[in-house]
């Protein structure tokens, strides 16, 4: 196996890790806004349920690995330069706190990247738009009608009950569901990272088009995600879980049984969704299930703003990164410390005001005052 | 271009049903425990440890249809 090959599959890898760690948010967030989980021990029961969710399915890899781009145009370099973006993407929105999607950086990164590098004709905008494009976008909003509907039926019928022991009881499911959306993650972000890989070792010929990603790319993919997920991404739990609205237990059970149910059943028929835009787009449901005024709409602009703008940023740095390495050894050598260097940075940036398990659920004094038209 | 709407009208109508399904048993099941006992208490002529008994039966019906729910659901997704 060429040295390159090597790079790209720890790059990919790399990538799973901070998607682990950007979406911890999406399944425990609310679990750890509600208090039912502790912070710790609801990122390690993710981290758990990644790993196994990542054994369930294949069929988001196989659409990855084979459906996006022409594989006989592009070699292990490009799909390199497109890793790079995707991964720079992430870790700058996790620095903003921001719920954007992996996904849609993954795609985006692997998108410029063969753009660049083979022209627009290897990458197959068809697939692209039917299979990515518009499952992505039709996904929230699904997920947000079934989470308002949801709640407002949980409301409805334990309307007449004890309201401390309802809330005791959702408490309780919330545990279960959070633990299902945790599953549904892995299955379905785990995928794109072993399709990724799969892509790679077909374009370099190890693979024939086509295949399967073998077992040692499920594992590794799997143990990625895993280990990315029980870090914890606080910046973003703490968006998720306190700043869009505030949360009660109907509600967090509520959002995490649609968005579970959604992703799977997606998983399922081979979409690549956005988990992250799943769950935000239920947690918004549920919150307007609830009281329509009480999420803050202020928020989902800066979030729909940082989707909107994920395909295209990560694109342009993939393909930035792309033309570079694609120079040669030096280039993907400059490609690989200069993609270190300001990741680096990022994380250094991060250190200044550190959100951990101790203070996620603490809202700075600023974010509770009224914002205008939001609150 | 060739959208499949029939493959995402799919995964509205399922995730809709099975998610409500989970939602609304799951809700009827707290009800059970933690409500004021409204068809409990309407139903005169009953003693009262058959008036403890329902809520409780009622609620772990409730908590096992919502398990069978989801663990068809994960049976579908692995085995089919």
């Amino acid at each position: 196996m060429d040295v390159i090959v090597l790079v790209v599959i720890i790059t990919a890898l790399v990538f799973d890790f901070t998607n682990g760690f950007h979406d911890t948010a999406n399944a425990m967030a609310t679990s750890i806004a509600t208090g039912a989980l502790k912070p710790r021990v609801a990122v390690a029961i993710s981290g758990v349920l990644n790993l196994v969710g990542a054994f369930l399915s294949v069929a988001v890899a196989k659409t990855i690995s084979s459906g996006l781009v022409d594989d006989t145009k592009i070699s292990p370099v490009v799909i390199f330069g497109g890793l790079i973006g995707a991964i720079l993407w992430n870790l700058l929105t996790w620095l903003f706190g921001l719920p954007s999607s992996s996904s849609y950086a993954l795609v985006g990164g692997l998108i410029g990247a063969t753009w660049v590098a083979a022209g627009g004709d290897a990458v197959h905008f068809a697939s692209v738009v039917s299979k990515v494009l518009v499952p992505m976008v039709l996904a929230p909003v699904v997920a947000g009608v079934v989470a308002l509907v949801g709640t407002y039926l949980a409301y409805r019928i334990t309307a007449r009950a004890d309201r401390d022991a309802v809330g005791r009881g959702f408490k309780a499911g919330q545990v279960i569901s959070a633990s299902m959306v945790s599953l549904a993650h892995g299955t379905n972000d785990a995928q794109k990272t072993m399709g990724v890989i799969t892509l790679t070792l077909i374009t370099a010929g190890t693979l024939r088009a086509g295949s399967a990603p073998p077992f040692w790319v499920i594992l590794s993919a799997g143990l990625a995600i895993a280990l990315g997920t029980y870090l914890g991404g606080w910046r973003i739990i703490r968006t998720l879980g306190k700043r869009v609205t505030e949360i009660e237990t109907p509600q967090g059970f509520a959002a995490e049984t649609a968005s579970t149910a959604v992703i799977l059943v997606s998983a399922k028929l081979g979409f690549p969704l956005s988990t992250t835009m799943v769950v935000s787009g239920a947690i918004f449901g549920v919150g307007a299930g609830r009281r329509l005024a009480s999420v803050r709409w202020g928020l989902a602009g800066q979030m729909l703003l940082a989707w909107v703008l994920t395909l295209p940023s990560a694109a342009i740095v993939g393909a930035l990164a792309a033309r570079v390495a694609e120079t040669g050894t030096t280039g993907t050598v400059v490609v690989g410390v200069v993609g270190a260097a300001i990741a680096g940075g990022i994380y250094a940036l991060s250190r200044r005001r550190p959100v951990g398990p101790n203070n996620v659920n603490d809202v700075p004094a600023r974010q509770l005052q009224p914002t205008g038209a939001g609150v | 271009m060739n959208i499949d709407w029939g493959a995402l009208g799919e995964v509205f109508v399922v995730s809709f049903g099975a998610a409500i399904a989970v939602i609304v048993l799951f809700s009827l099941g707290i009800r059970a425990l933690a409500g004021p006992g409204a068809d409990a208490t309407s139903a005169p002529g009953q003693t009262a440890e058959k008036v403890a008994l329902r809520p409780a039966l009622a609620a772990a019906l409730c908590f096992l249809a919502c398990a069978v729910v989801v663990g068809y659901g994960l049976y579908l997704i692995i085995v089919k």
